[in-house]
């Protein structure tokens, strides 16, 4: 990924260097005193804000993220933003371990009240982002599954996330809701990409995943809706979090995401508004 | 032929150890023991009997049990002549097929696992044909665990008995040869018994392997109660939810993992 490893040696440099610090890389403490200014209005040329924030997002994120990371550092051009995407579980543990974090954006709620609640958030967590669940075939859809209905089928192989991760969680409510009491499941993936991954390579018939990881799978799969009645909507949350060292970039990055320029983004990555 | 081979352990058996040594061997020691230490200091105690007794982790036990004695049989099975081959006989590519069947120890497991699914998935090279003609599907079932487990595992006792032929002193086979045994007797009664040490060694490696292994079977088998949800997977989605549970059940892994390797060792290994 260019944009990132370009981010990472910026870093580098910075440490590397014995250039003055202010030209070079910015320091923290002039971000602290006046990023409130550029939060509220992140398509202007935020200049004030500087340093570099590191963002824990979730992993169906990635590509979303990376864009609007990118768009952000454009706009503020003395700050650099390193991202860092795992499970939002993985990421929660790594945060209350004192991982150096300066903004959380989660794929569901529970994981980030957990910040919350150890009091590691800086204010309350908003919802940035919404995603539908899809059913998943590969391409060519050659079990002809056509709704939930057919993962009560005994001779599909029907995998989901597993009960532990959100869109396992999320898949057993759409399917409830459908009213499939005893889906014929074959095998609980540990997280959605591995998962998708399965139904990509034609190993299992059909999932539930995110719209986002069908649009990001391309033409290898096949996405099928879930009716609105039955659907499940993930919300994302986001928050800077306390111990960051840069507030005001943090706060400003929260804004970036929320304002219409962060959610365009998102949108062309196949969220929902939130 | 080589005539003045000493067993070495005859040589250092009475021998103490130089000085050096004893402090780096203990260092090793903390090394292992303190991570176990703190993995017992973090465990949910008193949670400990209910959290055993749901059914997730009787069955997650029982697979894993299962899949590591079926896959340290399949590996005897084909490893032990696969290991005769490599140690005594010539052939050109020999090294390579070596470096070969030791591959599945420096993949990372989930490669293995994706290209055993390339292999014998539905649509894979072996696994598509065979499923077009018969609907036997590997992926999925305890099959599929037992398959990965004896890809990763195997190479282990390989090279175990390999080396245990090699360092095999080879005129009790010469000499059972010029008395008119056959080769397949020579192997039964001489090669056999000569290299049991190494096997029974080969044997436990390649259990304890198979009875850790997660990357593989998660993405070749993947994951269902009952039917592919070994122990390691079973610590792996526990941990996304439950800290303490994952704790409970790795000490139950470890508690098995000692009472099988403990006696055993002391009895196949004894020197």
């Amino acid at each position: 990924m260019p944009p990132r490893s370009r981010r990472r040696l910026a870093v580098l440099l910075c440490v590397a260097l014995p250039l003055p610090a202010s030209a070079a890389c910015g320091d923290d403490d002039g971000g602290r005193g006046g990023g409130g200014g550029g939060a509220g209005s992140p398509g202007a040329a935020a200049s004030d804000l500087d340093g570099s924030i590191t963002v824990f997002a979730a992993a169906s994120l990635t590509d979303a993220f990376g864009e609007i990371a990118t768009g952000f550092e454009d706009a503020n051009p003395g700050v650099s933003v390193e991202l860092n995407f795992g499970a939002s579980s993985s990421l929660r543990e790594q945060i209350l371990a004192g991982a150096p974090a300066d903004v959380f954006a989660s794929a569901n709620i529970p994981n980030i009240d957990q910040v919350v609640e150890a009091g590691e958030a800086a204010g309350d967590p908003q919802v940035f982002a919404r995603n539908r669940l899809e059913i998943v075939v590969p391409a060519g859809n050659p079990a002809d599954v056509t709704d939930l209905a057919d993962f009560a089928d005994d001779e599909l192989l029907i995998g989901l996330c597993a009960e532990e991760v959100p869109c396992g969680e999320f898949g057993r409510q759409a399917l409830a809701n459908a009213g499939i009491r005893s889906p014929a499941i074959d095998t609980n993936e540990a997280d959605v990409r591995s998962l998708l991954t399965k139904v990509q390579s034609g190993d299992l018939d059909a999932g539930i995943v995110y719209r986002t990881d069908v649009l990001a799978a391309g033409d290898a799969v096949e996405g099928i809706e879930i009716p609105t009645e039955d659907n499940v909507m993930a919300d994302y949350p986001i928050a800077a979090l306390r111990a960051s060292g840069n507030p005001g970039t943090a706060d400003a990055f929260v804004a970036y995401v929320l304002a219409d320029v962060g959610q365009d983004i998102l949108e062309s990555h196949g969220f929902g508004p939130a | 032929m080589p005539t003045d081979v000493t067993p070495r352990r005859r040589a250092t058996l009475r021998d103490r150890p130089p000085a050096a040594l004893v402090p780096l061997a203990v260092v090793a020691v903390a090394f292992v023991v303190v991570p176990f230490v703190a993995l017992l200091q973090r465990a949910p105690w008193t949670d400990l009997a209910d959290l055993l007794t749901e059914p997730v982790v009787s069955d997650a036990l029982r697979l894993s049990l299962v899949s590591a004695f079926a896959a340290t049989s399949l590996s005897l099975l084909f490893g032990i002549p696969l290991a005769w081959v490599l140690a005594r006989s010539r052939f050109p590519g020999r090294s390579l097929v070596r470096a070969l069947v030791i591959l599945p120890m420096v993949l990372p497991p989930v490669v293995g696992g994706a290209a055993l699914l390339f292999a014998f998935g539905r649509r894979g090279l072996l696994g598509g044909p065979v499923y077009d003609g018969t609907s036997f599907l590997l992926p999925f079932s305890t099959w599929g665990v037992v398959v990965a487990n004896t890809f990763v595992a195997l190479p282990f006792l390989v090279v175990t008995v390999e080396a245990g032929l090699r360092s095999a002193d080879r005129r009790y086979e010469d000499a059972a040869a010029t008395l008119g045994a056959g080769r397949w007797t020579v192997f039964r009664r001489i090669t056999l018994p000569m290299a049991a040490p190494s096997i029974g060694a080969g044997a436990l490696l390649c259990w304890a392997r198979a009875l850790g292994e997660f990357g593989a079977t998660v993405t070749f088998a993947g994951n269902l109660q009952g039917r592919t949800q070994t122990m390691p997977l079973a610590v792996f989605l526990a941990l996304e939810s439950d800290r303490g549970a994952a704790i409970a059940l790795s000490l139950v892994l470890i508690a098995v993992s000692l009472v099988v390797l403990v006696p055993l060792r002391d009895r196949w290994l004894a020197v």
